[in-house]
């Protein structure tokens, strides 16, 4: 398992993206596509012989020194990660650059990819916000389309619908095995750590999708076989972190500090459509379309309408037997700060604890968060054993 | 008649509009009026009015409330019922105004909603604005407009098409529920007839400054010339005739060669021309005005006052096709444009207003303008190859106001501009 982690782990954070341009150099007329947190429906890319290449920011691996030049002090730290990437050429043979609609940062990044003149398309991708198949999802095809002509015009390629239904295929197989991991470590989680699943399901942004579903049988079954030892620590849901990444050392320091992050945001667009999409029909893009807009999970940047995303967050809770809620949000992140009133009333109404703390991707120091969550844990564990003793 | 009196004459005529307005809010309740809040960029206003409804802008109270020394108790309210500091202020204004009994800037009280309108322009924020108010005001209807960005610097047809079909069976259904009134297209052009109007009057007011000395300020005057149809009154007769009037005062004093008029009074001498980019600081608006005044400069253009429609690309409504206009008109809005839009927008007013300099006032609170505002700069001085400068402040939050930085950096940044005039005059 340990050498399967170090892959993965290099893969993940390697800015370089050397095993997707490798992909691209062994045949022609393949694609590199990058598109920005959070969703984006890979499958499309995939049925047009491309590759959808996750772009996650910088990191703590990437110093900045011209993304400051590009950004004011108080926007958050993803984009300048971004931007820092793409003017030392670390997307290079990139043709194209996918912006989705989750916020203004990330729309203006599109424009500044554009202004720079960078890869052959750039598009910023308008999720919609109504969720009437015959209104946003019309538009929403048309959105999808309009990538599909892109890379059309790239390679030459047209599109085929049983292609795209091959592809939603092997995406399906994904998401359920990506699921069974993040089951097996909810029932478990003294069997391998958050960071290590963190980045074993973040190499599957930067790598062909099948090499990824190999590696998720891999763990799936050495986790079936796995041991391991529970520790008295309290089990956690972690809501914020869905677009700039958290360091793995500060995934890390919640569980050092006696908390198992049993559910989290991290990597949410690797889990984003709950279930699978329809694989065999005569309109897959339609099918792609339908569990877009009835099947998504609950985000910051998606309008919850009839659905309220404090109860979403609620049953999540219950059935991830949490004991409690660590809000983790990057430091002037709107979407994500602006609904924490929201999502913290809720937990008030329903006795369930919380703490919360900003971060940015490149932080350093988590002393005071370890002693935040540590202090957190022991009070929930106090207060069960209070209860327990009544 | 003096300019003086003439001038006095508009700004008579807009404080009874927003009087009369908020006289309106304040007694919906009896006079049975419903009531709809929404937001200035992409307000369809046209179709509350169609509704006989009556329009609330959390943005424009938010505003008021940063010019009545209010914002600061307001923000600090919001951040103690869990708002984050790092977010839109304006938010953590209307949401400290509503837990402070949600009394307006004339000191009535505004109505709650019976309507959230969530015209989605330009700004994300917005939905997560809403989607509080929601929680705040629960069992109030909300009706989502989504409006699709110009991501490529085009509106497709099936962008309009989008819009529409959201207009028709989203927001109309649900406005004549609320409003009890069946919708009457024909009410709708009558209406929209006005805003073409008023839209015309805008471009011409704001062209003015193309003369020398302008005879207006486009940045701090002009956030209070594009009041009325930031606040509702897109399509009545009382802004045809504001604007009117309007530009019939400022063609007068293009006519006598006058400078603008500021609280400070006339601007004697017109030093530098600039183009300023972003929001102007509402805590200390006066102040921040007089900084400008001290060193002879005016704004002969900017893109804030843009906000609630693009007007100088060519685009009006047509009356004649009402919803799409609707929808196109809110495509339109500055902060709905590309970063490629914006700055080839700028470059022309800075060319076409004979701008000696471009300056961004950054705001803190707002991802939608600040995100790439350094960009712009770079681009538009490779471009243009003229002075560049920035300066930070906030809307609402006056923590974030700097008397001393913002006079340090304008100083540098206007002896740049002499400098360089001296070079050119050589
Ligand atoms: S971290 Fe938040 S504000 Fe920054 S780009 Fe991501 S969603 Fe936008
Ligand atoms: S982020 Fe900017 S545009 Fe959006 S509500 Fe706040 S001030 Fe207005």
């Amino acid at each position: 398992m340990d050498q399967l982690i170090k892959k993965c782990e290099n893969l993940a954070f390697d800015l370089n993206f050397t095993r997707a341009k490798q992909w691209k150099s062994e045949a022609d007329g393949r694609v590199l596509v990058g598109y920005m947190p959070i969703y984006f429906p890979r499958e499309i890319v995939h049925s047009m012989n491309g590759l959808a290449v996750g772009i996650l920011g910088g990191g703590d691996k990437k110093q900045i020194i011209r993304g400051d030049a590009y950004y004011q002090s108080y926007i958050c730290n993803m984009p300048r990660g971004i931007i820092e990437l793409v003017l030392d050429g670390h997307f290079d043979g990139f043709e194209g650059f996918l912006f989705p609609s989750i916020c203004d940062v990330i729309r203006n990044l599109s424009g500044m990819f554009r202004v720079l003149g960078k890869g052959t398309f750039v598009k910023y991708m308008d999720f919609p916000q109504n969720f009437q198949n015959h209104i946003g999802g019309e538009f929403y095809k048309t959105e999808m389309m309009e990538i599909v002509e892109h890379i059309s015009k790239i390679n030459g390629l047209e599109f085929s619908p049983e292609r795209l239904n091959d592809s939603i295929r092997v995406y399906n197989k994904n998401r359920v095995l990506t699921n069974t991991v993040y089951g097996l470590r909810k029932a478990a989680p003294w069997k391998i750590t958050a960071a290590d699943m963190y980045a074993i399901i973040r190499a599957g942004y930067v790598i062909p999708v099948e090499e990824h579903n190999a590696i998720l049988e891999e763990v799936i079954r050495l986790l079936n076989e796995a041991e391991g030892e529970p520790m008295d620590k309290i089990r956690v849901l972690v809501i914020g972190a869905f677009c700039e990444q958290p360091p793995l050392a500060l995934i890390r320091t919640i569980e050092q500090a006696g908390c198992y992050i049993v559910e989290d945001d991290f990597l949410l667009g690797s889990k984003w459509i709950q279930g699978e999409v329809d694989e065999g029909t005569d309109d897959p893009i339609g099918a792609i379309v339908d569990a877009y807009l009835h099947r998504s999970t609950f985000s910051s940047t998606v309008y919850d309408v009839d659905d309220p995303k404090e109860f979403r967050m609620l049953k999540l809770y219950e059935e991830s037997e949490a004991d409690g809620v660590i809000f983790a949000a990057p430091s002037f992140c709107d979407p994500a700060l602006l609904d924490h009133p929201i999502l913290q009333s809720a937990c008030d109404n329903n006795d369930i604890r919380y703490i919360s703390f900003l971060f940015s991707e490149n932080t350093g120091q988590f002393k005071v968060i370890k002693e935040q969550a540590g202090t957190f844990s022991d009070s929930i564990k106090l207060w069960d054993g209070e209860m327990a003793g009544i | 008649m003096s300019s003086n009196v003439s001038k006095e004459k508009s700004m008579v005529i807009q404080k009874e509009m927003i009087a009369n307005h908020f006289k309106a809010l304040s007694t919906a309740k009896e006079s049975g009026k419903k009531v709809v809040y929404t937001f200035v960029p992409g307000n369809i206003s046209e179709l509350i009015l169609a509704f006989d409804m009556l329009p609330v802008y959390p943005e424009i109270n938010a505003l008021q409330s940063g010019m009545r020394k209010k914002s600061d108790g307001f923000i600090q309210d919001a951040e103690q019922i869990g708002h984050s500091e790092d977010v839109c202020t304006y938010v953590k204004c209307d949401i400290g105004m509503l837990l402070n009994g949600n009394i307006g800037p004339t000191g009535e009280k505004i109505p709650p909603p019976d309507l959230l309108l969530l015209s989605y322009t330009g700004c994300f924020t917005f939905m997560k604005w809403f989607e509080n108010l929601k929680r705040l005001y629960p069992g109030v209807p909300v009706a989502m407009l989504h409006t699709p960005y110009q991501e490529d610097g085009q509106i497709k047809p099936e962008m309009t098409q989008y819009m529409v079909k959201q207009l028709k069976e989203e927001v109309i259904p649900k406005m004549e529920q609320v409003s009890g009134v069946k919708y009457d297209e024909e009410k709708l052009k009558g209406i929209l007839r006005n805003s073409s109007k008023v839209e015309d009057a805008i471009l011409r007011i704001f062209s003015t400054t193309k003369n020398t000395p302008s005879p207006i300020d486009a940045y701090f005057a002009g956030v209070y010339y594009i009041g009325p149809i930031n606040s509702g009154f897109r399509g009545t007769p009382e802004a045809v005739n504001y604007y009117e009037e309007l530009y019939s005062e400022i063609m007068e004093r293009v006519r006598l060669g006058l400078g603008p008029i500021t609280p400070e009074g006339e601007m004697e001498k017109e030093r530098f021309r600039l183009v300023v980019e972003g929001p102007p600081n509402w805590t200390n608006f006066r102040e921040f005005w007089k900084l400008f005044y001290d060193f002879g400069a005016v704004i002969v253009a900017s893109s804030y006052t843009k906000v609630g429609g693009v007007y100088d690309l060519g685009f009006r409504v047509d009356p004649e096709k009402p919803l799409d206009s609707l929808a196109d008109y809110c495509m339109n809005c500055y902060t709905n444009l590309n970063l490629e839009q914006r700055i080839d927008l700028l470059e022309q007013c800075i060319v076409d207003y004979k701008a000696d300099g471009f300056l961004v006032n950054s705001i803190k609170s707002c991802n939608s303008f600040s995100a790439g505002q350094l960009m712009i700069m770079k681009e538009l001085e490779r471009r243009l190859e003229i002075p560049v400068g920035l300066i930070e402040s906030d809307l609402v939050d006056p923590r974030y106001f700097s008397y001393s930085n913002i006079k340090n950096r304008l100083e540098s940044f206007f002896q740049m501009l002499d400098q360089r005039k001296t070079i050119l005059s050589h």
